[in-house]
């Protein structure tokens, strides 16, 4: 065996070696005693005294480490298209670039964490919680580089199983047990969907290699099954409706960062490979019709839907997981027609995504944590008394809603123009339409924090820095990934229609 | 330096200034230097406008061939041919002088705004920053880009300072211009790809093919009605136009300043420069079904202010009848009407700005706008009374000043089609000029003549100083406008002229669809 070739992965493994470091770390940094200590008496302990403080900058820093280093141009992979395991492992530049964006959510959502596990009640499984998100963040990486059925489907469930765990993390709260129960259900369940369209499709074609299948697959009525099961289990693991039901109490149920985390990291991870599979199994001019018609009308269903839904919501939570439903409507608007510009118009919005997203997440958290509130009505007056975190989440919610000259009404703009591009006017007219609908609810909020008054305001209060830190990053990729062009002709380089 | 990167930080300093006045107003610690700020900056802008409008006569006489001058290029998105393309003609350079002006006599008409002055003063900049990004800019992409930058900071203006039913306004303004912005951007993506995918630049994608075809004619059929009703919204089309009179009637006074002033010419520049210019086989075919609802927005804004008793509800009214009449005169289709219809942009938006201004005032110091509680104005503030009798006046189209030059015009270009459509169409617009006159002249002698009954209004002042700046910078552009009105006419007919010119090159210049020819 030729042994060289491991270091075409090199991204998987230098992630494995920050998940190992992280596991070994959380071994020695926290003693034995300090947990016990935790457990019995938890306030009485102060974050410098306990090892496990360091435990939230370790990872931290060595996840800053890991993403600069696989950015790096003269770093193997980054730069050519390359392959491993007789093909099971494919690589292309693209890659590198998604899986970075994945990595900065994943730095966010560790910097917005970072004061919560330090709370009593989380500290002694502060370990666990970088591990099981690391796990996570490495199995979307092998699906994503995947050539093959089996290797996609493992690095699925990796990215699935442990998610679990996170959802369930506060496992004392009831909806947090139950959110974890309802999300390892429906994950599951939609994994049993997509294994059957695999197995239809290795029934028609012998094979399980992407390339291999490509070649043989016809269309007839098992690879149409096979393709339609495929979309259904992916369409579950991105929340398109019809496969949206488990999204709105997940959200609510699971912590707050946690949330961010699942509708920012792992939706995307999910949509970037719905593309790339779609485009490399199913790229055929016989299946193009097919799916594109499929996606036609899930994405006016979902997000219709989804905007329609979140209009009424109370919750903050459950609000924008309905927004991240619509959301996902938009992402995938860049999948038809399998263009390149769509590719680029896909990988740009999940990148401005994550920033507004992730940053309207971290004021929910920050704000969750001092006052415990995270219903609508809470956020009234907020600007009387927080107006910094309250402009934050203004910039946040007009770059969520497509508002220049935020980096939002940029990405909107270049999936609307790949859509039109791709042959789909009317699609796209109705999706522009929903962004009026979109923008409503996001006015609310809004309302909300300027307009109306509150009795009994959410008390003034200063944030941690991991929050800070996160809310600075957001905010730059707010402000400058639209108005800074170089992102998006830098991602163009790198994509490719079918 | 070459020429091109001059031209572009040169027009670009209209977005520069209120860019350096949001982080000057960010710093602002106390009222005192965020006043200083926004005057610094205000008085900037409109020097800097002024400068303009003589540097381009002056390369106007030197060059009078190109469209556009000044013209500057800066590829900004490569793959999608966008470009930050800038460049002004006569139309734009007229209507960058009209902002300025807007915005510098809007920030002394908020002089004494209370709460949250800076925040006022933040989104105030912002949005001025869009309408002059819109004006200086050439490419399609950057136009959209400037004009939703200018509409959604009216969205916090209204709902956090207005008055009224603040909160259902500002909510409804929003979400019907965004909707037109949704029509418009599609309408832009289809012209786009309409034109070979090539350029953003309107002047390019105007005559890449020598002009009439670049767009197949029954495309330009879909993209002209989405494109036209998508600016047309907000220059308050008849049906669209109902965000108006709600919007301009809880908004506070400078942002109805402004967004009657210049945020509403945006709809009708947008409508003759991309709408028109791009889709000309279009505009000719299908130009006459919205020449009835223009025709129908002029003749029922007028009607519609006769019945109201609120003072800024006639001036909202008002306004959708004046706006309706820019937009008439554009689908006229031919050089007087159009240059017209720029005057009257113009025209309105100082003439508005100074009833607004003026309404302000005497809200703020009668605390009511009811038509039915206020008389005998003249003798308690004789100097607000005084303006709005020329405000007045302005409106109902007096001979000089700025309405009559305007609406002048527009007639005498609109009866210059023969036919009958045309020319029926034109009486009828032609009695709002009526219909004005009565309710403004009921108006004025309703609330400033006779005696005043009310005993608490006795006691009211006249205006104050920065009030007085506001008001008199206006009177003196709307008397300027109307005495001599020659030089902005020439200068506006250079940018009309190749426009109207495109039009009528257009391969099918008599409307097949027109069931009235």
């Amino acid at each position: 065996m030729d042994y060289s070739q491991f270091l075409n992965m090199q991204e998987e493994i230098s992630l494995l070696a920050v998940i190992l470091i992280v596991f070994l770390a959380d071994l020695f940094l926290c003693g034995k005693e300090e947990r016990i200590c935790a457990m019995g008496n938890g306030t009485a302990l102060s974050a410098t005294a306990c090892g496990c403080g360091r435990m939230n900058v370790l990872p931290i820093a060595l996840m800053v480490v890991h993403t600069l280093i696989n950015l790096l141009p003269w770093c193997g992979s980054a730069c050519t298209p390359v392959e491993a395991f007789g093909g099971m492992y494919q690589h292309t530049p693209m890659m590198t670039i998604v899986k970075s964006v994945l990595n900065v959510g994943v730095i966010v959502v560790m910097l917005m964490s970072a004061n919560w596990l330090n709370r009593p009640e989380n500290r002694i499984k502060q370990g666990e919680f970088h591990s099981l998100v690391l796990f996570t963040l490495f199995g979307m990486y092998l699906m994503i580089s995947s050539g093959h059925f089996i290797m996609f489907f493992i690095g699925l469930e990796l990215a699935s199983i442990p998610m679990t765990a996170l959802i369930a993390y506060d496992k004392y709260r009831y909806e947090s047990a139950e959110a974890g129960a309802k999300f390892i259900l429906l994950a599951l369940f939609s994994s049993a969907l997509l294994l059957y369209g695999i197995s239809l499709i290795y029934g028609v074609t012998g094979t399980l290699y992407f390339d291999q299948i490509a070649d043989k697959l016809q269309v007839n009525l098992l690879s149409i099954a096979g393709l339609v099961l495929f979309i259904s289990g992916m369409g579950f693991k991105i929340s398109l409706v019809p496969f949206h039901l488990w999204t709105a109490d997940t959200y609510e149920g699971a912590p707050t960062v946690v949330t961010g985390y699942l509708s920012v990291v792992s939706k995307g991870s999910a949509a970037f490979v719905l593309m790339t599979v779609i485009m490399k199994v199913f790229g055929s001019e016989a299946f193009l019709g097919l799916w594109s018609t499929a996606f036609f009308w899930i994405i006016i269903v979902t997000i219709t839907v989804a905007n329609l839904f979140a209009i009424r919501q109370k919750n903050l939570k459950r609000f924008m997981a309905y927004s991240a439903i619509s959301q996902a409507g938009y992402v995938v608007l860049g999948i038809m027609g399998g263009t390149a510009q769509g590719m680029t118009a896909l990988v740009f919005y999940l990148l401005v995504y994550l920033t507004a997203n992730l940053g309207a997440f971290a004021v929910l958290h920050v704000v969750e944590q001092h006052s415990g509130k995270i219903g609508m009505d809470d956020y009234n007056g907020l600007y009387k008394t927080n107006p910094k975190l309250a402009f934050l989440m203004t910039l946040c919610l007009f770059s969520l809603a497509g508002i220049p000259p935020f980096a939002g009404f940029f990405s909107k703009f270049f999936i609307f123009m790949a859509g039109f591009n791709a042959g789909y006017p009317v699609l796209v007219f109705i999706a522009l339409v929903n962004t009026v609908i979109s923008l409503y609810y996001y006015l609310l909020i809004v309302k909300a924090m300027y307009i109306k008054t509150n009795d009994e305001p959410i008390a003034p209060f200063r944030s941690d820095c991991g929050t800070r830190a996160a809310l600075v990053i957001c905010m730059a990729g707010v402000l400058l990934l639209g108005i800074v062009s170089a992102v998006y002709n830098y991602i163009d380089l790198f994509s490719y229609g079918i | 330096m070459d020429n091109n990167l001059v031209n572009v930080l040169y027009l670009s300093s209209f977005v520069f200034i209120p860019l350096v006045m949001l982080l000057g107003l960010w710093l602002a610690k106390s009222l005192k230097q965020v006043r200083g700020v926004m005057v610094t900056g205000s008085s900037l802008l409109l020097l800097l406008a002024v400068y303009l409008v003589f540097d381009f006569l002056g390369a106007r006489a030197a060059d009078p061939t190109s469209e556009m001058l000044f013209t500057g290029h800066y590829l900004w998105f490569a793959p999608l041919h966008i470009e930050y393309a800038v460049g002004v003609d006569g139309i734009s350079v007229a209507m960058l002088l009209l902002s300025a002006i807007i915005v510098f006599t809007g920030t002394f008409a908020s002089w004494r705004l209370q709460p949250l002055t800076k925040e006022f003063f933040l989104w105030f900049t912002l949005l001025s920053m869009g309408v002059f990004g819109f004006f200086i800019s050439t490419d399609m992409f950057t136009m959209f880009m400037f004009y939703e930058i200018a509409l959604i900071p009216m969205y916090l203006l209204i709902g956090v300072w207005g008055s009224g039913k603040k909160e259902y306004a500002a909510m409804k303004l929003t979400l019907m211009l965004m909707g037109g912005s949704a029509f418009l951007m599609c309408g832009i993506f289809g012209i786009f790809y309409g034109a070979g995918g090539q350029t953003m630049d309107v002047i390019d994608i105007a005559f890449q093919r020598g002009g009439a075809h670049a767009i197949d004619f029954a495309q330009q059929c879909i993209w002209f009605p989405l494109t036209f009703v998508g600016f047309g919204v907000l220059g308050a089309l008849f049906p669209f136009h109902t965000w108006s009179p709600d919007g301009h009637a809880s908004a506070p006074t400078a942002v109805s300043m402004l967004h009657a002033g210049v945020l509403m010419k945006l709809g009708g520049y947008g409508c003759f420069r991309i709408a028109m210019f791009l889709l000309p086989d279009a505009a000719n075919e299908l130009g006459w079904i919205f020449l009835i609802l223009t025709g129908i927005s002029v003749v029922y804004g007028a009607f519609s202010a006769c019945v109201q008793t609120d003072l800024k509800y006639i001036n909202a009214y008002s306004s959708v009848s004046h706006c309706g009449l820019v937009l008439f005169a554009i689908l006229m289709l031919n050089q007087t009407a159009c240059t017209g219809a720029i005057l009257q942009m113009l025209s309105h938006g100082l003439m508005t700005a100074l009833f607004f201004a003026l309404i302000g005032m005497i809200y703020g110091r009668t605390h009511t706008r009811d038509v039915r509680e206020l008389n005998g104005l003249m003798r308690i503030m004789p100097f607000l009374s005084v303006c709005y009798v020329i405000a007045g006046l302005a409106n109902l189209g007096l001979p000089g000043l700025s309405g009559f030059i305007a609406e002048m015009t527009i007639f005498v270009g609109s009866f210059q089609n023969a036919d009958t459509f045309h020319r029926v169409l034109t009486i009828i617009a032609c009695t709002s000029i009526v219909i004005t006159a009565v309710y403004i002249l009921r108006l004025v002698g309703k609330i400033l003549y006779g005696t005043c009954t009310n005993e608490h209004h006795l006691k009211l002042t006249d205006a104050t100083w920065d009030e007085r700046t506001a008001v008199i910078c206006l009177i003196v552009a709307v008397a300027g406008l109307g005495l001599a009105p020659l030089w902005v006419s020439n200068m506006v007919s250079t940018g009309v002229a190749p426009i109207v010119d495109h039009i009528h090159n257009a391969a099918q210049v008599v409307s097949q669809s027109n069931p009235f020819l």
